[in-house]
């Protein structure tokens, strides 16, 4: 599905990570791999460093950190919040919403309206659409979108296909009509048929966490991980983004007759360097375009990866200047979207630690 | 082929990759093999594969990951 909004301004974004830090050479004992073969994989996928909470912390933890601090520091008015959109496959709890809890601690009016989307990797495209949707019934006033998840505490960390890249992150975005708001394109494509490429199997209604499910089995490959545990089909993936996401993405230029060459940078969702580049090279994109610079300092922070891109990346240049941007989200239903516009010269655009 | 095989021995010294007919079936190689020799390969046969090649179809067995590289090089 295509879609075009007019007159829509990305005011501000923030990323927030956890302060915990892990690093992957300090894990290498945990995935059954010779030390050459994790050094090599190092280089190759972008392991580095990781941002995972401690303890029990959530996602909402993370936004409502940055939602506090624009609010005491006088960059998002209260009385300007017409929604909340909250973007998270990891919830506080199945009920209520998510975005219900963070409208309470914030002390937001009555007249808000509140809601949770369930979406990973493609989330930060959905968040965007649907603030935009918002937006075109109400005329006034901000929209505020919420992305967050801490999917570290559903990876197996003896699981090497997911653990190593595994972050955690949350990312506030303010979104408003202006008269010198700009366009936004933006198209989605979805294919169920293979929703099980990745998939948290047990601890839902269909599967509920037992005894059993939490038990961590050893795989034909040699991997472990339980049915409580993230599971994502690693060669299926690749091809995915592969085939079916620079197509889209081909599609995507062609449809909406853009020029490829004038797009300042192309902030892609942060699966791993190795597939970033392969992307990249496809798409005969210029590498220097397409930051794949977030695996290695943060970890994959699903739906906060492209804000945490914007943030890491280009947080003062976007302070100053107006930057074309090629966004792109692919994971989890499995699902995939491209959206562009201008972004910029924002309010805000920072990075903070929580 | 002997590089090929070379490579293979590197990446799971306990396999005998000659005796196998199907690396991914029987879970003698995972996602992160396969990358770990693509980039082998990438590096010693100075060749660029394309993402959309970098399939399991690609890397079942001897047979077919070599009709993958001879569309790359001369082996």
């Amino acid at each position: 599905m295509n879609f075009k909004f007019e007159g829509k301004k990305i005011e501000g974004i923030v990323s927030v990570v956890p302060q915990h830090c892990v690093k992957f050479e300090d894990e290498i004992a945990n995935y059954g791999f010779s030390e050459d073969k994790c050094r090599s994989l190092q280089k190759l996928m972008g392991f580095g460093e990781r941002r995972i909470v401690a303890d029990k912390e959530c996602g909402s933890d993370l936004v409502l950190h940055g939602l506090e601090h624009l609010i005491r520091t006088g960059k998002l008015d209260k009385k300007e919040i017409r929604a909340l959109v909250f973007v998270s496959q990891t919830p506080d709890h199945f009920m209520p919403p998510t975005s219900c809890i963070l409208h309470g601690k914030l002390g937001l009016g009555r007249d808000v309206l509140c809601f949770d989307i369930n979406q990973g990797c493609t989330g930060y495209i959905y968040g965007l659409i649907q603030s935009c949707m918002i937006l075109n019934a109400v005329r006034d006033g901000k929209v505020v979108l919420l992305n967050a998840d801490t999917l570290s505490r559903r990876a197996c960390r003896f699981d090497r296909n997911i653990y190593p890249i595994i972050g955690d992150a949350g990312a506030i975005t303010v979104i408003g009509n202006s008269p010198q708001g700009r366009d936004i394109m933006a198209a989605m494509e979805t294919d169920g048929s293979r929703s099980h490429w990745l998939v948290i199997p047990a601890g839902g209604f269909r599967m509920p966490s037992d005894q059993q499910s939490r038990q961590i089995k050893v795989l034909p490959d040699g991997n472990r991980r339980s049915d409580d545990d993230f599971f994502m089909n690693g060669s299926g993936i690749f091809t995915f983004t592969q085939t079916d996401v620079p197509a889209s993405l081909r599609k995507f230029f062609a449809d909406g007759d853009i020029q490829v060459e004038g797009i300042d940078y192309f902030m892609f969702h942060q699966p791993n360097r190795f597939l970033l580049e392969k992307l990249a090279r496809k798409l005969n994109l210029d590498f220097g375009k397409v930051p794949a610079n977030i695996v290695e300092k943060y970890g994959n922070p699903s739906s906060a990866s492209i804000p945490l891109t914007i943030c890491h990346n280009v947080r003062e240049k976007i302070l100053h200047e107006k930057l074309r941007i090629c966004m792109a989200g692919f994971g989890v239903g499995l699902s995939w979207g491209s959206l562009l516009t201008d972004v910029g010269p924002l309010s805000f655009c920072e990075l903070l630690e929580r | 082929m002997n590089e090929v095989i070379s490579i293979l021995t590197v990446i799971r010294p306990e396999v005998d990759f000659t005796r196998c007919d199907d690396f991914i079936k029987e879970g003698l190689l995972d996602s992160l093999d396969i990358v770990t020799l693509v980039a082998e390969l990438e590096d010693r046969l100075g060749i660029c594969i394309d993402g959309q090649d970098i399939s399991p179809e690609n890397f079942k067995n001897l047979e077919t990951l070599l009709a993958l590289l001879r569309r790359y090089t001369v082996l």
